[in-house]
């Protein structure tokens, strides 16, 4: 086999092979929704994030709208600040509520914007006020057998 | 009587952990000088083209056709399971996070090991039989610089490679059974994909992955040629043991790295 033909395979196999590289990054991957042009930063401080992760999904009306860059800490309001990059193409009202949802029951949890009817818009490096903690399923299982327990035992004492 | 036969014992085992280590760091040195003269295989490149052809381009037939078949047992077996929880759009997931993070890359890496590394010892290890290495070395060209060299780093190129398209043809497997033929939503198996594989966190990690791999087992191939005896049933031991000692170092290193790459 002489050295053309070679390099003619070898060149194939590479070609095949960066693509296939190409096919993950971008199609199995999430390379091409995380690089989609301009963006700018939200601020929102939260009392529990549950188990909201960087990169969740921040949504609107259930699109997609930007993603979650950060989650700190605050040390002195003892509250989870969360950094979010939303898309330039969309503004949102100044009286938004941010709220962490899940998605499904044991789904991946995201932050929705209930939008305002405020007439000025968030600018970029925005402190959103109005936020509202995720909901704890531990917490919301554990409440309702309390009830139940305090609601039985009350139910006992009046016989 | 008693001590002499302990001394025996001790002696035979403190042997056999001597030689291995000796020979651990005979195969340090040989890496390290591979790596040395290794400015003749990428200063005349054809010498690694030429190799990069028999073990990556050959290896692509048994590479793409097991890609493609673990892609779509896994969209099988994944479809079935996920049914019993009602999740069956996430599949995509599962397909393509179990190939990009550790099936592309380890069961390639053991293909690769048996196709092209087995290849690589008999032939580098009979070139030694028949006294081709010395006959270099009377010509004054370095067999390390000639033979050695290019073949580890084709193996080291092509690895990464291989893996890629086993990961990308499988998951065309797993579409192909999961959308295709059971009908999962091809919206979501596609878009739940692309919401949790994570650019640099799965595919980065798995392409490095695949990278060390390639090094192992060029290295464990070309190192295990050098080193057989120069008779039928050296160079036939040696290549039983590439395999075996690369798959097993392919598997020891893929705990390790898992370890410190996803375990947070």
């Amino acid at each position: 086999m002489n050295r053309a033909t070679i390099d003619l395979w070898v060149g194939v196999f590479v070609a095949i092979g960066l693509a296939s590289l190409l096919f993950l990054a971008l199609k199995v991957g999430n390379l091409a929704a995380s690089s989609t042009g301009e963006t700018y930063r939200l601020q929102a401080e939260f009392d529990n994030i549950g188990g909201l992760k960087v990169r969740a999904p921040v949504k609107s009306a259930g699109v997609v709208v930007g993603r979650v860059a950060d989650i700190g800490f605050d040390a002195e309001s003892y509250r989870a600040v969360v950094a979010m990059n939303i898309d330039s193409r969309y503004k949102f009202p100044r009286d938004t509520i941010l709220t962490i949802n899940t998605s499904g029951l044991l789904g991946e949890q995201y932050i929705g914007f209930e939008v305002g009817g405020d007439t000025e818009m968030f600018k970029d490096g925005a402190m959103v006020k109005k936020t509202q903690s995720a909901v704890v399923l531990e917490k919301l299982i554990s409440q309702f057998m309390f009830n139940k327990a305090a609601e039985d035992n009350g139910g006992g004492e009046k016989k | 009587m008693v001590v002499n036969a302990l001394r025996r014992i001790l002696e035979a085992l403190g042997h056999r952990v001597t030689k291995r280590i000796w020979r651990l760091g005979f195969a340090a040195r040989f890496l390290f000088a591979t790596l040395l003269h290794s400015g003749t295989a990428l200063k005349r490149f054809h010498l690694t083209i030429r190799e990069i052809y028999f073990t990556g381009v050959l290896s692509l037939i048994i590479i793409l056709v097991s890609g493609l078949f673990v892609g779509m047992v896994l969209g099988l077996q994944g479809y079935d399971t996920l049914q019993r929880y009602g999740s069956t759009e996430a599949l995509g997931i599962l397909v393509a996070l179990s190939l990009v993070r550790e099936l592309g890359p380890v069961v390639s890496a053991l293909l690769f090991a048996s196709r092209a590394g087995s290849a690589i010892t008999a032939e580098i290890g009979l070139m030694k039989a028949t006294e081709q290495l010395s006959a270099m070395e009377m010509m004054a060209v370095n067999p390390i610089a000639r033979v050695v060299a290019p073949r580890f780093w084709a193996g080291v190129i092509s690895m990464p490679l291989l893996a890629a398209l086993f990961s990308a043809m499988g998951i065309f497997g797993g579409y192909l059974v999961g959308v295709q033929l059971i009908g999962v939503d091809a919206g979501s198996f596609w878009s739940q994909m692309q919401a949790s594989v994570d650019f640099r966190e799965d595919i980065v990690n798995g392409v490095i992955k695949s990278f060390v791999f390639g090094v192992i087992v060029s290295w464990i191939a070309v190192f295990e040629g050098y080193d057989s005896d120069p008779t039928a049933e050296g160079v036939s031991g040696a290549t039983t043991r590439t395999v075996v000692t690369s798959s097993l170092a392919i598997l020891f290193a893929d705990f390790i790295l898992t370890a410190f790459m996803f375990r947070g």
